[in-house]
């Protein structure tokens, strides 16, 4: 349903009062939509001056009938309870609980409706965002009444995107209903323009004018667009796949360094996980009023806590399996079985509720064709600070020479002197601390339940495998591939036979080089 | 490697009676007597001692070639599935809609004809050699290529894990023809014998304690005669067992393969008895979950996995019931205790007095 | 040592089972029992466990009021585990060993087919509180969730009339209940003149968590001017990065509305729902629904779960109904035998927590209001349409070419559950 507005052309004399908003109430919570909307449209159309207020709350959904009193209300949660003012006159009133309340109830046609209504009244608003917002909120939506003011306001516009945006929608507007001149000039305005608005313009000129030169000019300039639209999508892919391989090296690179470099075969591995998403979960419950910093401040606790726990594992369980280490499958196994059934019967069996950061929340518009996903960015960089953290670490340092020594020949590191229980301990506490930030980053992107672990211990291992076991690198390059590769096949095979052809793509690379994409040379590997 | 003959025929004669005596506590037994076995109970067994079938299966390249394959449940479900597709035929026209032509769920899809795969499968025979034949042949292929390009360890164990995660994805599709998700059900004749009846109730758990026992049999000539030697020869040190001059690649290929007919025909009678199967019965983790039993009944003996295997589904049933929101803690402890304690698995416990 | 260490096993072993046995609840002697087979651990813990707990908040008030035919009632709780064999298993268990009256349980579509066997044959009762793909109706099944014209045709209806949706997309997980959905919803779309290029369909698999490209496809065929709507059959697990992946591309409900059939407050109450405001879900009931049964409901369901923070949700409704079904039912036939209390379920009327009242028809199916609501930024919904009365579950689909022809009715003297009018056969169950 498009709405054609011609609400600034309205002039109609209406109420100043404040009180306009109680003497619309039955119609306001009628079940008839008709009614509801005249009743918006009246408020719109009136000079009260709580009226913006109220069509705001009217979005975000805030407005309310008290029961009692039948009062129309602003009502904000606080827990499980509502704080009121009232909406007339902005005095405050008690608290209640939501059943006190009744709801003055939109549905998204009437958030549309609405959201242009603002749109035409933030027109002339001082806040230069704001009235870029108001030209955006009414593209494509304006009739030819409601487009000659926008014009005189247009040439009073002192902002340079302001006036862009509102070049952009008055060409929209003339492309179709324009005179020939005006249209003329729309189109050397949209001319290398990729909107989507402007492409739906210029597709129903091309079908429906009677012009064969404005057919010839839109079906051109429509060409162009597409061509260029095709160089993005070939990005959008990219980008897609490299966020995916990011996730998958995440989600891995923990593993990469108990499995790979110690050689347990941690089944734990999603599981720690698991722990560092509820660890942000926790963080976030302790400071609700800054999600924002949230994430920041959950790195580090999800490493400390999952690193802990994977130092209680080393200590009172793996430590007595070097040298079978096979059965650490079946230890870990078991450990994997009780951290699940912990969080479910200490915590909850549903899954919580994180929250994402606004930084993360929303996309980076590179033009109207391109847009990249700022959790998957951000995403995509953590992933590589963790691995060249890592890097550093087990290249770099004492400790990583310590490390490296204790995995490749473990009697031979004592003789030197090296402490190799404390080193066990340590190594398998930062990979299991690693596994924690993980799912610090997993937690913005999908469920944190009890069955967090489960969803990534499968991929995680053909990741590291794949990869080639004990190298951080092969770790890196096998789970970008990978995401890139299911990424490409993705749009012909469908998700589900791109994973499948992927996984068989994996045994048979495994065929050709049977240790992986970097193999671990030396003679410890043998054994 | 200790050998415990004396667990070994007690064993042997424990599954013997259990499977003559468990058929005639049931039909026999006045349904009042104190040794009366229900029904439900001879179907969990039977369940059970196709486990330890399957357990069995992994054990004989786990535990005397060094194989481990995370990737058992893709043979098992495949048996299955073989079986399923037999049972799912002789449903004929009983099923919702009563087209005698196809199985329900392809109707449901508006399919006008069943793919080839299922040319022949309302004859047992037809079925029979599918239930041998797939897992063989998919266990042939894949160990054909993976043994001679020599890909060992874990690097083995993670490509059959990543085989039967494929396969199980592959399943799910509805396009496959095997009934994505909801599988393979409402059975009801096996060989014109109502599934429903106690008297085919027995006679499967009768097969299952036999397939067994000949499986048990097997295996043990198997590992006794001088293959079974080379098989174990090659668990401990592979390269000189090459350099020696065995052909290391063809023992390991036709020790993958009956392994993998062995954990078919456990599938195949695995269906009838719990009267479903469907593509998670593939899940990657399902087959660790074998590994698991293996390991804690003690690989490296044909005993032990049957232990193994017998103990934790008992355990499991049993936990499940009695404490439902608990169970998985007692499982968790269970398997952390036990390898802890336990390095030999169950059956290290009687090391030391059959010695 | 080794034997020490040995020895401190089998003594560990040895108390845990000690332990363990001494825990078994006795039994009380004169009681009626009532299966409840939920999963409470694997995949789908997440959505069964708080059905678990409605039935044993369910028998609790039931027992307060002084139970059933003069007797207390007693909950039997095992955990299938989210295994679908084992779901057959421990219905049999259910029945068998603890001999049980009813079981009220299932969430999937193949636990409930792993179920419908067993139940059957040992002729006990199943309720089964889920929405599901229809074409299905048993002796022994009572099927208390929607079928799929009291939730997906109606769903669609609205966004034809009320928001002129023209293009179409069918997002869904791949398994039967979407793809039937899908079916009966493309075969009714193509009827009311949609052109096939107008339809979308897309299937994913189980736990699918990388949505980029398909929110991307979905952006795009959205983009053409026409208005389209999703209609989404996702399964639960994959909901949320599904819904956050819309979110970020900025994918809004004014725009494409998405309206899904697996969402509820439950599934809302794991993730944060500012960014989703307006997009729909069609259900039989929202916790939101203003009436006294269930303001009464849901005080009742957060003392008894210990937290003002849950939520209720539409197959806890369903069980609400069937529970209080058979009760009346089983009263009414003054026995817990299985035929008695299925020839007196049909008929049975009891209020639903909407306000109204819903009774069993003679398929096995209920009569319920349909309702669609807007997502809030509270995990609400809103309700912004219902249907005018109440609508009937049909078990048979009249879009799907095999089934317009079967109907079921299991009264005498049809009591076929798919019996085919044109050539008047009985295939399957019968009495």
């Amino acid at each position: 349903m498009v709405l054609v507005l011609s609400l600034l052309s309205v002039t109609a004399v209406a109420s100043e009062d404040n009180e306009l908003i109680q003497t619309l109430a039955p119609e306001l919570l009628s079940k008839s939509k008709p009614k509801r909307l005249m009743a918006i449209d009246e408020i719109a159309a009136s000079s009260a001056p709580r009226k913006a207020l109220w069509l705001q709350a009217m979005i975000d959904g805030d407005l309310y009938q008290l029961k009692k009193t039948d009062e129309i209300v602003l009502a904000t949660r606080q827990g499980n309870t509502y704080s009121l003012t009232k909406a007339s006159d902005g005095t405050g009133l008690d608290s209640v609980k939501k059943r006190a309340l009744r709801k003055i109830k939109i549905d998204n046609a009437m958030r549309s409706y609405l959201r242009s209504l603002i749109g035409t009244l933030a027109l002339q608003s001082d806040d230069t965002e704001e009235r870029f917002q108001a030209v955006y909120s009414l593209l494509g939506k304006v009739d030819s009444d409601a487009v000659e003011p926008i014009r005189k306001l247009k040439s009073q516009e002192k902002s340079e995107r302001v006036h862009e945006a509102m070049g952009l929608l008055i060409s929209i507007h003339d492309l179709e209903n324009g005179t020939a001149e005006q249209q003329a000039d729309a189109f050397e305005f949209v001319s290398g323009r990729l909107d989507n608005d402007v492409l739906n313009s210029l597709r129903r000129l091309s079908e429906t004018s009677a012009d064969k030169q404005v057919v010839a000019q839109a079906v051109m300039l429509l060409d162009e667009a597409e061509s260029r639209k095709r160089w993005y999508t070939y990005i959008e892919t990219l980008f897609f796949g490299v966020s995916l391989g990011s996730v998958l090296v995440v989600a891995a690179i923990g593993l990469a360094i108990t499995f790979g470099v110690m050689g347990v075969i941690n089944m734990a591995h999603g599981e720690l996980i698991m722990l560092g998403a509820y660890t942000t979960y926790f963080i976030q419950q302790l400071m609700p009023s800054a999600i924002d910093y949230s994430l920041i401040l959950a790195v580090p606790a999800a490493f400390i806590v999952s690193g802990s726990v994977g130092v209680l594992i080393e200590r009172t369980v793996i430590r007595h399996l070097y040298g079978r280490k096979l059965e650490t499958l079946l230890a870990t196994f078991g450990i994997s079985l009780l951290l699940q059934q912990a969080v479910r019967t200490f915590i909850s069996p549903q899954n919580v509720a994180v929250i994402n950061p606004s930084w993360m929340t929303g996309s980076w518009v590179v033009n109207p064709a391109l847009s990249l996903t700022l959790n998957r960015l951000v995403i995509i960089a953590f992933c590589l600070f963790v691995f060249a953290v890592l890097l550093f670490v087990l290249t770099r340092t004492r400790f990583g020479l310590q490390t490296r020594a204790v995995a490749q020949n473990r009697q031979m590191a004592r003789a030197m002197g090296i402490r190799s229980a404390r080193v066990d301990a340590m190594t398998f506490g930062l990979g299991s601390g690693v596994a924690g930030i993980a799912g610090v980053a997993l937690s913005q992107l999908g469920n944190v339940g009890p069955n967090l672990g489960q969803s990534y211990i499968i991929d995680s291992f053909i990741v590291v495998v794949f990869g080639g076991v004990g190298s951080l690198w092969g770790t890196l390059v096998a789970g970008m591939s990978l995401g890139i590769g299911n990424k490409l096949l993705e749009p012909w095979a469908g998700a589900v036979l791109a994973k499948i052809l992927l996984l068989v793509f994996i045994i048979l690379f495994i065929q050709k080089r049977p240790s992986g994409l970097f193999p671990q040379r030396g003679r410890a590997v043998e054994s | 490697m200790p050998t415990y003959p004396l667990i070994d025929r007690l064993l042997l004669i424990a599954l013997v009676l259990l499977t003559i005596t468990v058929p005639i506590l049931n039909l026999g037994v006045n349904a009042d007597h104190a040794l009366y076995i229900e029904t439900y109970n001879v179907t969990l067994l039977g369940k059970y001692l196709c486990f330890a079938l399957l357990a069995l299966s992994v054990d004989l390249v786990w535990g005397y070639l060094g194989i481990l394959s995370l990737g058992h449940g893709a043979f098992f479900a495949l048996g299955g599935y073989a079986m399923g597709m037999y049972l799912v035929r002789q449903i004929g026209d009983r099923g919702v809609y009563g087209n005698p032509d196809l199985p329900d769920f392809m109707v449901f899809l508006n399919w006008q004809e069943a793919p080839w795969f299922w040319t022949g499968m309302e004859h047992f025979p037809v079925a029979l050699t599918a239930i041998v034949l797939a897992p063989g042949l998919l266990a042939f292929v894949f160990g054909w290529f993976a043994f001679r390009s020599r890909v060992n360890g874990v690097y083995l164990s993670i490509i059959t894990q990543a085989m039967t995660f494929a396969l199980m994805l592959a399943f799910f599709r509805n396009e496959m023809g095997f009934g994505g998700n909801n599988g393979l059900t409402d059975f009801k004749d096996i060989w014109g014998f109502s599934l429903q009846s106690n008297e085919t109730r027995n006679a499967l758990f009768v097969a299952s304690g036999v397939a067994l026992l000949l499986g048990y049999f097997i295996c043990q000539k198997i590992v006794r005669s001088r293959a079974g030697l080379v098989a174990q020869a090659i668990r401990d040190a592979e390269s000189r067992t090459r350099f020696i001059g065995f052909n290391v690649e063809n023992y390991k290929l036709w020790f993958f393969t009956f392994s993998a007919i062995l954990a078919g025909i456990a599938g195949a009678l695995y269906v009838p008895q719990a009267g479903i199967i469907n593509p998670s019965q593939m899940a990657p983790l399902g087959s660790i979950e074998v590994v698991v039993w293996v390991a804690l009944g003690g690989r490296g003996s044909l005993y032990g996995p049957i232990i193994g295997a017998l103990l934790v589904n008992y355990a499991k049933s049993w936990f499940t019931a009695a404490f439902p929101e608990y169970w998985l803690f007692a499982l968790g402890a269970l398997f952390v205790i036990s390898t802890l304690y336990l390095p030999n698995g169950v059956m290290g416990l009687f090391n030391r007095k059959a010695a | 040592m080794i034997n020490q260490s040995k020895r401190k096993a089998i003594g560990a072993f040895a108390m845990t089972f000690a332990a363990l046995t001494m825990t078994t609840p006795v039994t009380a002697a004169d009681t009626i029992k009532v299966g409840v087979l939920h999963s409470l651990s694997g995949t789908m813990a997440i959505s069964e466990t708080t059905l678990k707990d409605t039935m044993l908040m369910l028998i609790d008030q039931q027992n307060e009021k002084g139970g059933v035919l003069g007797k207390e009632l007693e909950a039997v709780v095992v955990d299938p585990a989210s295994d679908w064999p084992l779901f057959a298993e421990k219905a049999r268990e259910l029945i068998e060993k603890e001999k049980v009256s009813a079981i009220f349980g299932a969430w999937t579509s193949v636990s409930r087919k792993s179920v419908l066997p067993v139940i059957e044959e040992l002729n006990s009762l199943l309720f089964y509180p889920v929405q599901y793909e229809g074409e299905e109706s048993s002796k022994n099944v009572f099927y208390t969730g929607a079928s799929p014209n009291q939730q997906a045709i109606p769903a669609v209806e609205y966004l034809m009339n009320e928001v002129g949706a023209v293009r179409w997309v069918l997002a869904g997980t791949d398994y039967v209940y979407p793809r039937t959905t899908n079916k009966i919803l493309e075969a009714y779309l193509l009827d009311k003149g949609v052109p096939q290029e107008d339809i979308m369909i897309n299937y994913t698999p189980f736990g699918h968590s990388d949505w980029q490209s398909i929110v991307a496809e979905i952006k795009q065929f959205g983009s053409t001017g026409k208005k389209t709507a999703v209609v989404s059959t996702v399964n639960g697990d994959a909901n949320v990065p599904f819904y956050k992946e819309l979110a970020n591309q900025g994918v809004s409900a004014e725009d494409i509305p998405v309206v899904a059939f697996s969402v509820g407050e439950e599934e809302l109450s794991g993730f944060d729902t500012s960014p989703l405001v307006g997009h729909l879900a069609a259900w039989n009931y929202f916790m939101s629904v203003e009436s006294d049964e269930n303001d009464e409901f849901i005080d009742a369901w957060q003392s008894f779960i210990g937290s003002e923070e849950r939520v209720t949700n539409d197959p806890m409704e369903a069980h609400y109904i069937g529970f209080n079904m058979w009760v009346k039912a089983v009263e009414k036939a003054g026995t817990t035998d299985t035929n008695a209390v299925e020839a007196a379920m049909i008929g049975v009327s009891v209020p639903n927590l909407s306000g109204g009242y819903s009774s069993m028809l003679p398929n096995h199916h209920i009569t319920k209001p349909v309702l669609i609501g807007e997502i809030q930024d509270d995990g609400q919904f809103d309700i912004v349409w219902e249907t005018s009365g109440l609508v009937a579950g049909d078990a048979w689909s009249d879009f799907l070419p095999e089934s317009k022809n079967l109907i079921s009715d299991w009264r005498a003297p049809m009591a076929c559950g798919n019996y085919n009018v044109t050539t008047g056969a009985c295939s399957g169950q019968t009495l």
